[in-house]
């Protein structure tokens, strides 16, 4: 027959202060029991109570002279993990003060928390591809389609738009943005000057430095970096602005006013948008051109006469154009993305910052490929 | 009683609920709610908190989709509503939100007359005129230049009651209007609504928790209680009702009614 093993009695400790006493299946508590000292007595409980050689355990609360709601929840613990193990928990001997905690705090019994049924990864990737085409490309063609249909019908219906309002975005979004892009686009300009001139100079082709700045700014650069500056600045304010509308159930008031949120906030925003782009555009270009023609005239020593009358000869207006065209497209996509990502803000203040940074990403993202595009179909 | 019935089914309904379903995912938030809201009655949806009151006002503003259920609002059925006709029926609501909701671009003036500017073909001057009558009536006419951010909780509210009474609805949904305004303002507000409903002949839905504002304005109760009409008719009845959520609230307003008296 197996002998019964009988331990010494051991302390559970928090620093210096002893929590309880374990005797055999006896556990004495004494002191306090707070959010303190809970920790300590759960670790020190499981490191000297051996479930395996006790049938029962008898908690004794007569020494404890304070508990608070993570104490009890300790003790509930305790007896929840020993009843898992089959082992009968006992507590008695609490005085008054901590057993009407006891009864405060204690959690409510038999109320079971669901857990999610984890899905599989074809449900996951399923459920993502679904989403992305119900939630995410049909809500943003749905919301393309409204705002263009209000845009086109709005145009010359002078009433219904906010006084001012279309100015007002037109400030914001491209007249408080001509610096930033004017001195951008003079650098980069002066910066791929720079770097071919070395090359060029080599081949005695000093005079195509103009070729490779005026090509490269007017079709690529300019145009795109242009955007791309709108799209961090706008693109971000229009996506926080119709987000906090939203989170302060301005849209909701709108609605129930009779206005239509696409045509009230988004629609003045995209003529704005499509207003001031192609003149950020033209500024950029000639920024970044003159950019260059600083950088032809120090490296190469082309004075900015041979510079203009270079550029005369190689300038084409398909360029003017194509950057008009691109202007427009990126206006909508700027614009619609950061609406779209607005609209679909919730959850408050912490919505509202992940829609903006989503709202800038995918803005940008979709500039660059539609760059890429409109590139291939004006090549 | 049966001249009390017969009474209600004369009057005129501004808003008809029948058995209306609402779940968002799993959860279910009103799994059968009818109720009918008088003309020129204060009609009070009460209930705790998660009980469905919001969701059921939503419902009625047409801002949640009706999938369960018939809602009829000014005798129309909103889920039929194609979009003209739901503007249509907005133009003869107003709704005070909970937060105000004013448009935080425009000042106190352009908001209050953000629905004569964009519904009616009045000139300006006569705009302003009506705002600057609006304002005066919740007394903020001082405070018409300035943005919502520069506005107290009070004034905030005043301004919101002012835009949502700016096109003379005949109907009006309040949404928690005394929610974080001190005993004072609280009591102006109430003046302000019963002068809109005795004055001006408004229908009143208003959705609050105060006990105080309960008995000063309540023609009608709707009692929500997880999800179901527990109580529906007059206060009268209501702080009779032998219902055990409906008793317990109406043991607490007896009990504020009681210090109020005392006080």
């Amino acid at each position: 027959m197996r002998k019964k093993r009988h331990s010494l009695p051991r302390d559970i400790r928090c620093g210096d202060e002893a929590l309880a006493r374990l005797d055999g299946q006896v556990l004495k508590m004494k002191g306090q029991l707070t959010i303190d000292q809970a920790p300590d007595f759960i670790a020190g409980f499981f490191r000297c109570f051996r479930p395996e050689h006790h049938q029962s355990l008898h908690i004794d609360l007569g020494l404890l002279e304070n508990v608070d709601s993570a104490g009890v929840m300790a003790l509930h613990y305790v007896q929840q993990k020993m009843r898992e193990k089959n082992i009968r928990v006992e507590m008695s001997g609490a005085t008054a003060t901590v057993l009407d905690k006891i009864r405060l705090f204690s959690p409510d019994e038999g109320i079971a928390v669901a857990q999610p049924l984890k899905a599989g990864w074809l449900e996951r990737t399923g459920d993502a591809i679904h989403r992305f085409f119900s939630n995410y490309l049909f809500g943003f063609l749905l919301l393309a389609a409204n705002v263009f249909y209000w845009g086109i019908t709005d145009l010359f219906r002078t009433k219904v738009r906010r006084k001012g309002e279309v100015v007002n975005q037109a400030v914001l979004i491209g007249v408080n943005a001509v610096l930033i892009i004017v001195f951008l686009s003079f650098v980069i300009g002066y910066v791929i000057a720079l770097h071919s001139a070395g090359q060029l100079r080599i081949f005695g082709a000093n005079i195509f430095v103009v070729d490779l700045v005026v090509f490269s700014i007017m079709s690529q650069m300019g145009p795109l970096i242009t955007a791309i500056l709108v799209a961090g600045r706008s693109g971000s304010a229009i996506a926080a602005e119709i987000g906090t509308m939203k989170v302060t159930a301005e849209l909701d008031a709108l609605k129930t006013m009779g206005l239509n949120p696409n045509r009230f906030v988004v629609v003045p925003k995209l003529y704005a948008c499509m207003l001031t782009l192609p003149f950020l555009i033209v500024f950029a270009n000639v920024a970044g051109i003159t950019g260059g023609a600083l950088a032809a005239n120090v490296y190469l020593d082309i004075t900015p006469h041979i510079f203009i009358n270079r550029m005369q000869d190689i300038m084409m207006m398909k360029d003017l154009y194509t950057a008009l065209v691109k202007s427009q497209v990126y206006a909508g996509l700027i614009v619609l993305t950061g609406s779209f990502y607005g609209f679909r803000v919730e959850r408050g203040a912490e919505g509202v910052g992940r829609m903006t940074t989503a709202a800038v990403v995918v803005s940008i993202t979709l500039v660059i490929l539609a760059d890429a595009i409109l590139g291939v179909l004006f090549y | 009683m049966n001249t009390e019935i017969l009474d209600e089914m004369d009057k005129e309904k501004v808003v008809e609920v029948q058995s209306l379903y609402a779940a968002f995912g799993d959860t279910v938030v009103l799994s059968d709610v009818s109720f009918t809201a008088h003309k020129g009655e204060v009609c009070v949806i009460l209930g705790g908190s998660g009980s469905g009151k919001t969701t059921v006002l939503k419902h009625l503003l047409s801002l949640y989709p009706v999938k369960r259920g018939l809602v009829k609002v000014l005798g129309k059925d909103v889920s039929r509503l194609r979009e003209v006709e739901q503007v249509e029926l907005y133009l003869q609501m107003g709704v005070f939100y909970q937060s105000g909701a004013l448009i935080n671009s425009l000042t106190v003036a352009e908001n209050v007359a953000l629905p004569l500017a964009q519904h009616s073909d009045l000139p300006d001057d006569l705009i302003d005129e009506i705002v600057m009558m609006k304002l005066s009536l919740v007394n903020l006419s001082h405070a018409f230049h300035l943005y919502p951010s520069q506005l107290s909780g009070g004034m905030l509210k005043r301004a919101a009651l002012a835009r949502a009474i700016v096109m003379n609805p005949p109907l009006l949904f309040c949404d928690e209007p005394g929610a974080g305004l001190d005993p004072v303002s609280l009591e102006s507000l109430d003046s302000l609504i019963l002068n809109l409903k005795e004055k001006m002949g408004m229908s009143i839905i208003l959705v609050t928790h105060e006990v105080s504002s309960i008995l000063r304005v309540a023609d009608r109760i709707v009692f929500l209680d997880n999800g179901v009409v527990a109580f529906e008719g007059p206060l009268s009845e209501a702080i009779r009702s032998e219902q055990p959520a409906v008793r317990e609230f109406f043991s607490v307003l007896k009990n504020e009614h009681m210090r109020q008296l005392v006080s």
